[in-house]
């Protein structure tokens, strides 16, 4: 772990020059209904880095990750206003199409939610959806899915079985191979280690590593110990603000803002 | 511990006390406990041993049917005469009007029920499917006579505007409202299957970048194809079974015909035809209800057998 984290600092010091800005977010607000649940939200997603989301629950953190491919939608009377640009383009424009921004930003969720289908149809319903029939490419991309998600040699025998007979770790990295399969820009990460063993996380986290050298992250989490790791900026949300965000380095040794110390010391959570 | 002994003295009875003094309730509820599970064993044999008594009773009043009639002649017989002279009994025209019946009835319900149970499911707002669904299983409250009566005096006339040769009774018009009975089943049954499929699979597709169309049509139609195949199979069953209607509106008419603008009898009908005249008791036409019935019960037998393995066969586990 450690050598994993001491390459991603030297990382760091190449790329903060040159990074760009995948998600821009200008004063973004979002109601529930009458439940203010995000407030003035600025905030900038860099380019093939992690960005990790922190907070207590009910911060609005899965709230505000769910607006960046407005899954939030799904949610009856959900109200935004201010914008978040994807690549230039306002996402939050009644018109742009939410199909498009969900396949160029990927997400893979909290608990693993594989389809009841075989471990095959579950990497290959991505491209099928979006037309791709030709047997030998599909044969393909599931392969290199499975393998970027580093789970082909576990599952390469048994491509045919349901996929809800993988174990919860094995069925998440199927997810995220799932995501993989239709080459996104973004991966949208919802607490994707919580209903995982300490074995599985290890392994999802390590997966994260490789996966930020061709993919931009965003992931939310619980765990602290987690962003540390595998983080390259932090962001800290407080009741729906966001109270500070900078390089995980930085947020988590010297905290600018008096509520981020004290939730990263434990002192509330 | 000092504080407890403390509390011990102060009080003037004891929990362990009270619990040996009412032994006797004890002993009282032991009887309850060992006698109510068999009184309860009982009545569930009793449900069981009528239907036993009914088999029975199908069975051996059948095989006197056979005695007089050959197996071969009952099931490959197109003719069906039970009040001539010379009395034929073949069962095909009575099967022929049933599965034509079913046929058309599944044709109006299955493509309905089906699209209800998709619009309920993953299109209706919760308001709206908070009225609709209510309303829709109302109509299966409506007894089979009124509907019966609706083929005979609205749909039949109405049918005949546009077909000119149909006849007064035919099985058209029964097979088509014995599909609009069916609807609420299939319509009910499926959505229940759409329903219970997770959210979190919605989520996975539409994350996708999976249109709606496509979440539903590759995704939960799928994950829910073992509720809507069974829920078509029960439909069929529902269809085999159904009296009133087709007793209606079609006629009593023993043609071995696949024109549908004329008269048929089903199985049930039939029953219902030679139970209500008077078929002295011990001859062959009296017989033949039984046999008829046991062929009916043979039917809906396999079909509910075959709705119970399409369940199992067809589940997939999320």
């Amino acid at each position: 772990m450690n050598m994993i984290v001491g390459k991603s600092k030297q990382e760091d010091q190449q790329m903060k020059n040159n990074a760009e800005i995948v998600f821009e977010t200008k004063d973004l607000n979002l109601w529930y209904g009458n439940t203010h649940a995000l407030k003035n939200i600025n905030l900038p997603i860099y380019e093939k880095k992690v960005t990790a989301i922190i907070g207590p629950s009910g911060c609005g953190k899965s709230t505000y990750l769910k607006t960046l491919n407005r899954m939030v939608e799904l949610v009856q009377g959900v109200k935004t206003s201010g914008e978040i640009t994807y690549r230039n383009e306002n996402i939050l424009n009644r018109s742009f199409k939410v199909e498009e921004l969900r396949t160029n930003v990927g997400m893979v969720f909290q608990k693993p939610n594989p389809f009841p289908k075989s471990i095959y149809e579950n990497i290959a319903y991505g491209p099928k959806i979006h037309g791709i029939k030709n047997k030998k490419i599909l044969d393909q991309i599931v392969e290199k899915s499975l393998r970027g998600a580093y789970i082909w040699d576990e599952v390469k025998d048994r491509l045919k079985e349901n996929a809800y007979g993988l174990s919860g770790g094995q069925q998440q990295r199927l997810c995220i191979a799932r995501c993989l399969a239709i080459e996104p820009d973004v991966i949208l990460m919802d607490e994707p280690t919580s209903a995982l063993d300490p074995k599985s996380t290890l392994k999802v986290e390590e997966l994260i590593q490789e996966l930020k050298k061709d993919y931009s992250i965003v992931i939310v989490t619980h765990n602290m110990q987690q962003a540390a790791r595998i983080s390259d900026h932090t962001a800290f949300m407080l009741n729906g603000e966001l109270v500070e965000f900078s390089d995980t380095d930085t947020l988590f040794s010297t905290p600018m803002d008096r509520r981020t110390e004290d939730y990263i010391t434990g002192r509330f959570s | 511990m000092r504080r407890n002994s403390q509390m011990n003295e102060e009080e003037t009875w004891h929990v362990r006390d009270l619990l040996t003094e009412n032994k006797s309730a004890k002993n009282r509820s032991e009887l309850g406990e060992k006698f109510i599970p068999k009184l309860l064993l009982f009545i569930a044999l009793l449900s069981i041993l009528t239907t036993i008594l009914i088999v029975i009773t199908l069975v051996t009043e059948t095989i006197g049917f056979f005695s007089e009639v050959p197996l071969l002649e009952f099931f490959t017989g197109t003719v069906l005469k039970p009040l001539s002279q010379n009395p034929e009994f073949g069962i095909l025209p009575l099967i022929n009007g049933t599965i034509i019946s079913s046929a058309i009835a599944m044709l109006v319900a299955g493509p309905i029920g089906i699209m209800t149970a998709i619009y309920l499911s993953e299109y209706a707002t919760d308001r709206a499917r908070r009225v609709l669904k209510p309303m829709l299983e109302l109509l299966a409250g409506i007894p089979t006579i009124v509907y019966g009566f609706f083929a005979f005096t609205f749909v039949t006339p109405l049918l005949r505007e546009f077909i000119p040769g149909l006849e007064a009774t035919n099985i058209l018009s029964p097979g088509i409202v014995m599909g609009i009975m069916i609807i609420p089943m299939i319509a009910s049954l499926s959505e229940d299957a759409m329903s219970s499929v997770p959210n979190a699979m919605r989520e996975g597709a539409l994350a996708l970048g999976a249109t709606k169309l496509e979440v539903t049509f590759r995704v939960i139609i799928p994950a829910a194809l073992s509720g809507i195949i069974s829920s078509f199979v029960l439909g069929i069953s529902r269809a085999i079974g159904e009296t009133m209607i087709v007793t209606i509106a079609s006629g009593s008419s023993k043609n071995f015909t696949f024109d549908i603008t004329q008269s048929m009898q089903t199985m049930t009908a039939y029953i219902v035809e030679v139970s209500g005249g008077d078929a002295p008791a011990g001859s062959t036409i009296y017989y033949s209800l039984y046999a008829v019935a046991m062929t009916l019960f043979v039917f809906t037998l396999i079909m509910n057998i075959i709705a119970r393995y399409i369940s199992k066969r067809f589940k997939e586990e999320y």
